[in-house]
Order: C-alpha cells, then structure tokens, then sequence
C-alpha cells in the first residue's frame, strides 16, 4: 500500500500522482481500469473537473470511486462553474465522502469548451477557493458563520512557470502561499533549466512542488501545445527528437524524454505530477523506468 | 458610452414581419456615435425598411433617448406620425427601447440595435470595454484597470494560467489585464499594491434592478416628505 499524498510529503518521500479525466457520459469502465492500473504506483490521483471547459462527470463523484478503489484521490475544484456557494458547498461534500486533497483552480474560459455559449461563474478565482479551505478548516464559512463541523482538507494549487512575462505569476503564487496552499502542480515543464530557476525561487517558501509532466506522443502534439496551451513551452530539440523517433517509437521516446526530466530534477522538487492525457495505462511504466517504483 | 450596432436586416426583417407602418426614434447620444441612430443611420433604415415593404410614418432623435421626460416631450410634436404607424422602432441601446415602451404601453415597440456594452473610444469607430458599472469602483491600488472587466474571467489576485506573452488566453488580442496592471505599477514604483490579497467581490454592490437619486433630489425628497410629516402633525393637534 502506498502512502496517500499528504503522507508522502511528510515522510519526505518523492510523491508521485497520476490524472484522471472522466468521460463524457456514463460509461466509465475504462477511467476505472486506468486508475486501478495506476493502484501501488502513485500517492494521489487528480480528477479533472470538466478539463477544458469540456462538460464529463463531475470530479467529486469520480473521487470518492477512486477512493473506493483505494487510491487517494485530488478533488481539482474550479470557479468556473460554481459560484461560492457551489464552492463551499461541494468542498463539504469532499469532507463527507472522504476526499482529503482539494487541488483550487480558476479554470479555463468557457469559449475553450464545448459549450461556449454557456454564462461563465468565476465568482471566486484560485486563491480566494484557497481562502475558503481556509476558512472550512477553521470551522467558519465565507461568510464568516460558524458550521456545525468542519472539514480537514488538504489544499494545493498550481503555478506555470513557463508564463511570460514571469513576475506577475510569482507574484500570484506568493498569494496562493499566503492562502495556505500547502502543495503545488506546476503546468506542463520541459525545459529542466527553467525549471530549476524557478524551484531556486520556489525554495524560499514551506510549500511542496511537484512538477507537471505532460507524455508526448508525437512531434505535431509538442507544437499543438505549444500554439494553444498557454503556459506550455516544449523546447525545439525535444520536437525534433520526436520527429525523428516517428510513428513507431513515439510514445518510447516521450517516456524517455519524461524520465529524463525526472532524473535532472529529481533532487531539486517534491515529486511528480505525471499527465499521461489519454495514456494513463503508461503510467506504471513512466513510474518504473524512472526509477521511482 | 452604451456602445451598440443596428441588428442584421434578417433579424429586423424576421421581428418585424407583421408590421406595415413604423414611427422610427433614433437617439442623439451613444447611438449617434456608434453610427446606429443618428440621422444618416435612420435615413439608412428607412430606405432599408421600404425594400422590406414596411412604411415609415415619421422620425425623431431625441438628445438622449434615455431620458424619459425630455422623450416624452420630444414625442408630444409627433403625435399625429405615432398615431399613422402600427409601431415603434428605436434605434439607440435598450434603455431607449424600454423608454419609448413605458411611454407608448399600447403600441409594439421593437428593438433595431442591439447594445453590446459600456464602452470607452480608443479612436473614432473604435470601442473598448473598460468599466462594468458594477458597483464597487478598486481600481485604486490596480494602476487604474480594472480586472472585473478586462480580465476574461474578472478575476481579483493576479493573472490565470492561460496568459500568453502578456496576451489573454481568449485572443483577439486583447492584453492581459494583470499584466498592463503589473507593467503600470512598475512604472509608478507602486507594485507593493499588488501583494495584499483581494477579498472575493461584494456583488451585492450591484443587485438589479438599480436605483439611484443624485444627492440634490434625495435631499429635495427628504425635505418634501419632512414638510409633509409636519403638515399632518399639525392636521393631528
């Protein structure tokens, strides 16, 4: 049994989370099947909450049966979709049905999604979610009314240190620090260099990172996510690896590419948050010859 | 400023299917400036309005179609052309619309524009959205931008993930708005501002419908009511 993800980080051990996307319906043997795969080989495993604006299954309920299943799941929350009292109101759920770890995000606009004429909420925005758990914790709403009971959950957020210009989002990850966020995802890293500049900063403060690794499947992804995914930066020579690896080797060489990431910086960050988008059944095989099973 | 465009003529041909006679009011305000009701733009819809067989009984612009009592004595001088027509068609935002229908309860009154936001000029023809009139002006410590409305997502603590070279994750090159906020700080040597975490917004700073007085007419209603309390205390002695 591995630890959960909060444990991990106390024993100071190298974390390790996967991600789970739920599906569009109700069909959700092969999410499962995924996860369970996942079973032994991570401390946590992150629910989307409607990824890219696209409308699935909630994260909540895809949370509480991968508990069930004995992983220990990160509820990501966004403003997106719920005004403070959605928030607040699901973050008690989580309590309830047993989900420690709450990962607060803004979320994507809905003109990302796919239903673009839908009213967009951001009522509150990841640092004022962060300020909420706060107050959860604390046993008062946002409100400031006390609760009968109040809730012990775990809360993270996320930080893309590829954004330029720089400043203004270290400046907003500071924030999210001084509303209790005790572990960070960062966004899709590549660049190893980066990275450690950024964790040179990041070691100011008491918090875990854990950096974010997106597998590359082929070339033509690598600079999809470099035209539309702001934030994400792959680096030409890696492009060009994936290239000349072709059809065959791709997934071979993304893994290589990620493991080799792991290694470099492995001394330097808390853990890994591993996004295999769509080939979650690799996660296991990232894990192990990344040397960290 | 109510930045505003004339509807497609599809749309106007679709609403106004079963009309024959229309009396058109444009407004010499918001709607004159956006060149969708001032008196080029109702000659314009006119003859639009003829192709489609529809007849036009009479025009007005008044200064600003907003204002209720200067309508209403504006539309006195038009009564006879109003009276011809099965209709009323304004051209200025919906406050306009909604005037000329609280003042001609009896009549049809259709929409021609369609008001697209409080905008500022950047250039002429050219309008941007700066302010939300939502109640609760914080710009103060943001360099004089406003987030609630040149963020996509109006968020309050500093820029989302999605921005993109300074760039909003939305496109049409709009700038991030924490970003400018950012580079403007840095100039006045006031980024310091930028670290006390915003608390989430009071939206009942805004609740609609809203109602304001100016300071002058609350305090002349005051005294008016305080008069008229007087006089019923003396009726009572």
């Amino acid at each position: 049994m591995k630890k959960t993800l909060k444990e991990a980080f106390e024993a100071g051990e190298f974390a390790i989370t996967g991600e789970c996307g739920p599906p569009k319906g109700t069909e959700i043997d092969q999410m499962l099947h995924h996860a369970e795969g996942m079973l032994g080989y991570v401390h946590g495993i992150n629910v989307t909450d409607n990824q890219s604006s696209v409308m699935r299954i909630g994260s909540l309920p895809v949370c509480r049966l991968l508990k069930e299943m004995g992983h220990d799941p990160v509820f990501q929350i966004t403003g997106r979709d719920r005004n403070r009292l959605a928030i607040q109101s699901d973050l008690l759920g989580a309590e309830v049905l047993g989900i420690n770890n709450v990962l607060c995000l803004t979320g994507d606009g809905v003109q990302a999604g796919d239903h673009k004429d839908a009213k967009p909420v951001f009522d509150l925005e990841s640092v004022q979610i962060l300020r909420t758990v706060e107050a959860l914790n604390g046993g008062k709403d946002l409100a400031g009314n006390e609760m009968k009971g109040s809730t012990s959950l775990f809360p993270g957020a996320v930080v893309t240190p590829e954004s330029r210009p720089i400043e203004p989002q270290l400046m907003k990850f500071e924030k999210k620090i001084k509303a209790g966020a005790k572990f960070f995802q960062t966004q899709a890293v590549y660049d190893a260099e980066n990275f450690k500049d950024f964790m040179k900063f990041a070691r100011q403060y008491d918090v875990k990172i854990m950096a974010g690794l997106v597998l590359l499947t082929s070339a033509g992804m690598a600079n999809y996510m470099n035209k539309f995914v702001p934030g994400v930066m792959v680096p030409r020579n890696l492009i060009d690896r994936m290239k000349e690896a072709g059809k065959e080797k791709a997934i071979d060489t993304g893994i290589d590419i990620m493991c080799e990431f792991i290694n470099e910086t492995k001394d330097l960050c808390d853990g890994v948050h591993i996004m295999a988008i769509g080939k979650e059944e690799l996660v296991p095989e990232i894990v192990k010859r990344a040397g960290l099973a | 400023m109510i930045v505003q465009e004339t509807k497609p003529i599809e749309t106007i041909r679709e609403m106004l299917k079963d009309v024959k006679k229309i009396f058109l009011v444009g407004c010499g305000d918001c709607a004159t400036v956006c060149e969708a009701g001032g008196p080029d733009d109702l000659k314009r819809m006119e003859e639009a309005l003829k192709g489609e067989g529809i007849e036009v009984t009479g025009t007005v612009i008044p200064d600003t179609s907003c204002h209720i009592p200067d309508v209403k004595s504006q539309m006195k001088k038009h009564a006879a052309e109003v009276e011809a027509a099965d209709a009323i068609g304004v051209m200025s935002c919906g406050a306009g619309v909604q005037t000329l229908g609280t003042l001609y309860e009896e009549m049809p009154v259709f929409p021609i524009n369609n008001a697209l936001f409080l905008g500022n000029t950047e250039r002429f023809g050219q309008h941007v959205e700066f302010c939300s009139a939502c109640g609760e002006c914080r710009i103060d410590k943001l360099g004089a931008i406003c987030p609630i409305t040149r963020c996509y997502k109006g968020i309050l603590n500093g820029p989302c993930g999605g921005v993109n070279d300074g760039m909003c994750e939305i496109g049409n090159d709009t700038p991030c708005a924490w970003v400018l906020a950012y580079e403007r700080l840095e100039k006045q040597g006031r980024l310091d501002n930028l670290k006390d975490t915003s608390p989430p917004k009071r939206w009942s700073a805004h609740l609609k419908p809203m109602r304001h007085l100016n300071p002058t007419l609350k305090k002349k209603m005051e005294e008016k009511e305080a008069k008229r309390k007087a006089k019923e205390a003396k009726k009572a002695e």
